[in-house]
């Protein structure tokens, strides 16, 4: 295999075609699907899209330095806020988007600090306790603050937020070029692509950067790459705030798409589901990282036609479909945690790390007993 | 990336290329007397915790549409047949805006939809873009008619009325002069309860405690003991029966004689069961008349039952909102969307819950709300208030 | 002063059931350093079992007395409860042993939402409501009143940390914890099954949440297939505000955050001029636990966690 496999990396006109081939599929795919599935099927596509952003931004938490924060939504609930309340009749503003964005992400970036300065001593499950913690006083105050000053407009939300647009292209629109229709979601689609994309880009780079390495170091051993001259504390929060403001890209665009937002959007449970999309595709590895938020999105989904399956084999619906998703969902986890314990697409550090002396060391283990018995 | 996996795929791109060739166009289809099928959508959660109220949702519409069908409906010198496409919102946010965008895809006439005020708002948006008309039997938020939609109609009494019969009635009828009011911080809840505190001010009682919980929370003991302290005569709640019974329970081991008011959160089957004895005593409000006052209501009830079982509760809702829709198609002689829209204001007839009739903003005009009280175990309707009575047509 | 008494009286009857089910967290973190994110499912469990034998066994002509109905209502939460500690152990933990953490984590939210949604499966989606057996007696304590439920609530609780705390520190079995806690390997080499006492660790957690779901559905008269998720958060909370793998931390916690949230509740908008209110209740609470772990970074209790070179 591995001498095929260099052969196939040399063979770089094949691997052009492999990435053309890939291209062409991105940008037909909400084509195919509207024209197979139904265009509910590319809204589901786009939020994916969104998904895949706040995933690899909780990847570079959790993922790369190794830091357990459980209330990662918040930041995604600052995004959407913060892009709701400039761009919506409440307060009667209407910033354009290309403000908003950078806006949005640079908010979330501090909110990102303003959660991990007192939590720099922290470790494991105290983190997660209070980034826990931090994620519902979040969600909280933006549930509360529409009095004694109306703020955040309390539990009925913000409504009538603008869509995206640059300048007078509105995503929300249907656009024609070349006598193909654009609609509003096929727009967004692009748009979220491109801004994936580009925060795909920015992890790769920086998984690999002088600033990766260090975030690498401090999951492996924080007191050993203190004593290599790593500053623990700029590192870490450079990840709680890099981290953030992904998730602020991602709110911000789910402001605009939805057009209303509410707080019961941010709960405690979009936490968690982002963590699960990382921890099951695989921690610390892009393709993982996106192949777990693509199937926690759609998977979920699919699973709404278990209501025709037991149509179709039974003739009428046994048990509520939508009582056995999450039974089903929650079945998944369970059994690709048992059978993948570090993913379905573990990064290559990681699988290292279980092929060898973890086995090994489950062999001493397994003798051990074997003699005490 | 080695061989196999990009053999793998190039092969489904080919493929996905392949499949969208074969797209098919979907064409007005015919029926087999000749008419042209016209869609009709209903949107409300059929799975999940509401699934019982969404599908008595679909059914009063789909018992609507069948009566249509029956009597035949010939419009623009051509004859129609109506079909009710009924979805699943599951009661969130962000599936209601999927399922009303693929109601946008299946060129539906009209949307009988949503269920909830949560769903019905995102879900509005859309259908206004799409200029498809929208009118919910059951939503009551003041939001969702206040965004200057031109599509979104609803035929049930919204929380402002709502808010105000309750604030009134504890004033007025209770002769409480100092009130409590609670909420549980959701969209519903908290609406309701600033409307009733706004009217219960205006009618010259004192708010002496406005307190918050949640409609996950069980314990009400903490907040409870600091209303204790302000002795009021009336607490109100605005909230759903699951907490609004415990609280009661509560109320009472703490040992406070307020009396206990709630909206139609409260006033449920529910609630009774979860209060057992301590729910004597207790009044709540609900929009709309009792089935048993409802001009048609006798006869709609034997017809429903007689098909889908016990009505819910806003099957007769949904039958008047379907009803409603085939009116103004009447009125403009077409099933084109741009065309009835236009129309849906002019629409005037008695329905099975009453006189139906919109305003300008698409709410119902003198919209009822009725009182209840918990007598022996069993809600009494105390009295009906009504708004502003329609116009004379 | 009867405000606060009762406020007072509020807290330490919520903070027991916090603390019962605290233990449950604690015990297991204490020698797997997991977050046993199912614990919370296995109390609504409990609750709903009993709820379940009551039904069965209530106006059905047995002649049983409420109280006898209600105790072997509360034998059966806890026989299943044990099973049930046992069976996610062995099935779903026991594979992950030597796996990251994270993976044991996610594992436990997977059996969590399993648990619940077999809850709705099997008890369906409405509250089921805890009949009206036990009388009722409410006293006078200093203006405030307190119900004969949350006396008995209290003393059980104390009861049932006592004994644990008895046999952790002075039975065999409780060192044979202690030694696992400490290392699991080294444990292992001193001829214990560590695997049992794991085990048995779950078990017993299991054992108490069934007591204080028992003890939850009883007081507020109903139970849901969602009361545990609220619940277990709230306990995990505790357990940690006192130093998480401390017995006697996750006691303190659960008192400290019942009694926290009450006072929180009942004088926050006093605290704050009127500008934050009762729905900052757990905002409040967060808030102290964070000040304390910036403070005591392990918690009350908890020892120092030693630096892993």
């Amino acid at each position: 295999m591995s001498t095929r496999w260099q052969k196939w990396k040399q063979n770089r006109r094949a691997a052009w075609l492999a990435y053309i081939a890939l291209a062409v599929l991105l940008a037909a795919l909400p084509f195919l699907t509207g024209a197979a599935l139904g265009r509910g099927w590319v809204r589901i596509l786009d939020f994916t899209l969104l998904y895949v952003m706040l995933a690899l931004g909780l990847n570079i938490v959790v993922g790369y330095a190794g830091l357990l924060d459980l209330g990662y939504i918040a930041f995604y609930a600052v995004g959407a806020y913060m892009y709701a309340l400039l761009a919506s009749p409440h307060f009667n503003l209407h910033l354009p988007f290309w403000a908003l964005l950078p806006l949005g992400a640079g908010l979330a970036g501090i909110f990102g600090i303003l959660l991990g300065a007192p939590t720099l001593r922290l470790r494991g499950d105290y983190l997660a306790i209070v980034t826990l913690g931090f994620g519902e006083i979040i969600r909280i105050f933006l549930n509360n603050l529409n009095a004694p000053v109306n703020i955040t407009n309390g539990p009925q939300g913000v409504n009538l937020i603008d869509p995206v647009s640059i300048g007078d292209f509105s995503f929300s629109r249907t656009h024609s070029l070349f006598g193909v229709d654009f609609p509003g979601i096929y727009t967004y689609y692009y748009l979220f692509l491109a801004l994936a994309l580009l925060v795909i880009f920015v992890s790769l780079r920086l998984q690999n950067s002088r600033i990766g390495r260090a975030w690498v170091a401090i999951r492996e051993d924080e007191v050993a790459a203190e004593a290599m001259g790593i500053n623990t504390r700029n590192i870490k929060l450079l990840a709680f705030a890099t981290g953030a403001s992904f998730a602020g890209i991602s709110g911000g665009l789910f402001a605009g798409f939805q057009g209303f937002i509410s707080p019961e959007s941010f709960n405690l449970f979009e936490s968690i589901i982002v963590l699960c999309m990382i921890v099951l595709g695989g921690m610390g590895n892009i393709p993982g990282v996106i192949l777990g938020a693509v199937l926690l999105t759609i998977f979920p989904e699919a699973l709404r036609y278990l209501g025709e399956l037991q149509n179709a084999l039974f003739g009428r619906i046994l048990v509520d479909p939508s009582d056995l998703r999450m039974l089903i969902f929650g079945l998944a986890l369970i059994l690709i945690m048992i059978f993948r314990p570090a993913g379905l697409l573990p990064s290559v550090r990681r699988q290292r790390e279980f092929g060898s002396d973890a086995s090994v060391l489950a062999q001493e283990q397994a003798s051990l007993y074997d003699t005490q018995r | 990336m080695n061989e196999r996996r990009m053999k793998w795929m190039l092969w489904i791109v080919v493929l996905a290329l392949g499949l969208t060739a074969c797209e098919k166009k979907p064409d007005a289809a015919t029926g087999a007397g000749g008419e042209t099928i016209v869609r009709i959508g209903s949107v409300s959660p059929l799975t999940g915790p509401q699934a019982h109220l969404g599908k008595d949702n679909a059914n009063g519409a789909r018992l609507a549409i069948d009566e249509i069908n029956a009597a035949g409906v010939t419009l623009g010198g051509k004859k129609f047949k109506f079909e009710l496409l009924a979805e699943d919102d599951q009661a969130d946010p962000r599936t209601a805006t999927v399922v009303a965008q693929k109601m946008v895809d299946q060129h539906v006439a009209g949307v009988l939809g949503h269920l909830n005020s949560g769903t019905s708002i995102p879900a509005s948006k859309i259908y206004a873009d799409a200029g498809i008309p929208q009118i919910s039997p059951s939503a009551t938020a003041i939001a969702y008619t206040a965004q200057g939609f031109k599509t979104a109609y609803r035929v049930m009494t919204n929380d402002l009325q709502q808010g105000k019969v309750l604030g009134e009635y504890a004033v007025m009828k209770l002769g409480a002069k100092r009130i409590a009011i609670i909420d549980d911080r959701t969209a519903y809840g908290q609406g309701l309860a600033d409307e009733v505190e706004k009217a219960a001010k205006a009618a010259g009682g004192e708010i002496v405690a406005r307190e918050f919980t949640t409609d996950r929370s069980t314990d009400f003991l903490a907040i409870l003991t600091s209303i204790k302290a302000k002795n009021p005569d009336v607490v109100f709640y605005g909230g759903m029966d699951a907490q609004g019974a415990p609280m009661v329970r509560q109320l009472h081991s703490l040992g406070l004689k307020a009396k206990f008011l709630g909206g139609d959160g409260v006033q449920t089957t529910e609630f009774l069961k979860l209060a057992g004895a301590d729910a004597e005593g207790v009044t709540g409000s609900s929009p709309g008349l009792p089935i048993d006052i409802m001009p048609g209501g006798k006869e709609f009830r034997e017809k429903f039952t007689a098909k889908y079982g016990a009505i819910q509760n806003y099957a007769p809702y949904a039958y008047d909102a379907a009803r409603a829709m085939v009116e103004a198609m009447k009125l403009a002689d077409s099933v084109d969307p741009k065309q009835y829209l236009a129309q849906l204001p002019r629409v005037q007839f008695t329905g099975v819950t009453g006189q139906i009739g919109f305003d300008e903003k698409g709410d119902i005009r003198g919209g009822a709300i009725t009182l209840y009280r918990v007598r022996n175990g069993k809600w009494e309707v105390l009295e009906t208030v009504r708004g502003e009575a329609p116009p004379a047509m | 002063m009867d405000i606060l008494t009762q406020q007072l009286i509020n807290g330490l009857v919520l903070g027991s059931i916090y603390a019962l089910v605290a233990l449950g967290y604690t015990m297991v973190y204490g020698i797997l350093e997991l977050i046993n994110f199912a614990h919370g499912e296995v109390t609504m469990f409990g609750a709903m079992i009993c709820l379940a034998v009551i039904g069965a066994l209530a106006g059905n002509g047995t002649g049983l007395d409420g109280g006898v109905i209600v105790l072997l209502g509360l034998l059966a939460a806890i026989a299943v409860c044990m099973a049930m500690g046992f069976l996610i152990e062995r099935i779903a933990y026991r594979p992950l042993r030597r796996a990251p953490r994270l993976a044991a984590l996610i594992t436990a939210i997977g059996v969590s939402i399993v648990l619940q949604n077999l809850a709705m499966l099997i008890w369906g989606k409405q509250y089921v409501t805890f009949p009206p057996l036990l009388p009722l007696v409410r006293y006078e304590l200093g203006g405030a009143i307190i119900t004969n439920l949350q006396i008995f609530i209290m003393v059980l609780s104390c009861l049932l940390m006592a004994g644990l705390l008895v046999l952790v520190k002075h039975t065999r079995l409780g060192r044979a914890m202690r030694a696992t806690a400490q290392a699991q390997d080294i444990a292992g080499l001193m001829g214990i099954n560590t695997h049992t006492i794991i085990s048995v660790t779950f078990v017993i957690g299991a054992a108490l949440a069934a007591v204080a779901g028992v003890m939850v559905s009883a007081y507020y008269g109903l139970a849901h297939y969602y009361m545990g998720f609220m619940l277990g958060l709230k306990a995990f909370t505790a357990a940690v505000l006192g130093g998480i793998g401390n017995i006697a931390g996750a006691m303190l916690g659960g008192l400290l955050l019942g009694v926290i949230e009450s006072l929180g509740a009942g004088y926050i908008g006093a605290l704050t001029g009127g500008f934050l209110g009762s729905h900052y209740q757990d905002v409040f609470a967060f808030f102290v636990l964070i000040l304390v772990l910036i403070a005591r970074p392990s918690g009350l209790l908890g020892e120092r966690v030693v630096e892993r070179a």
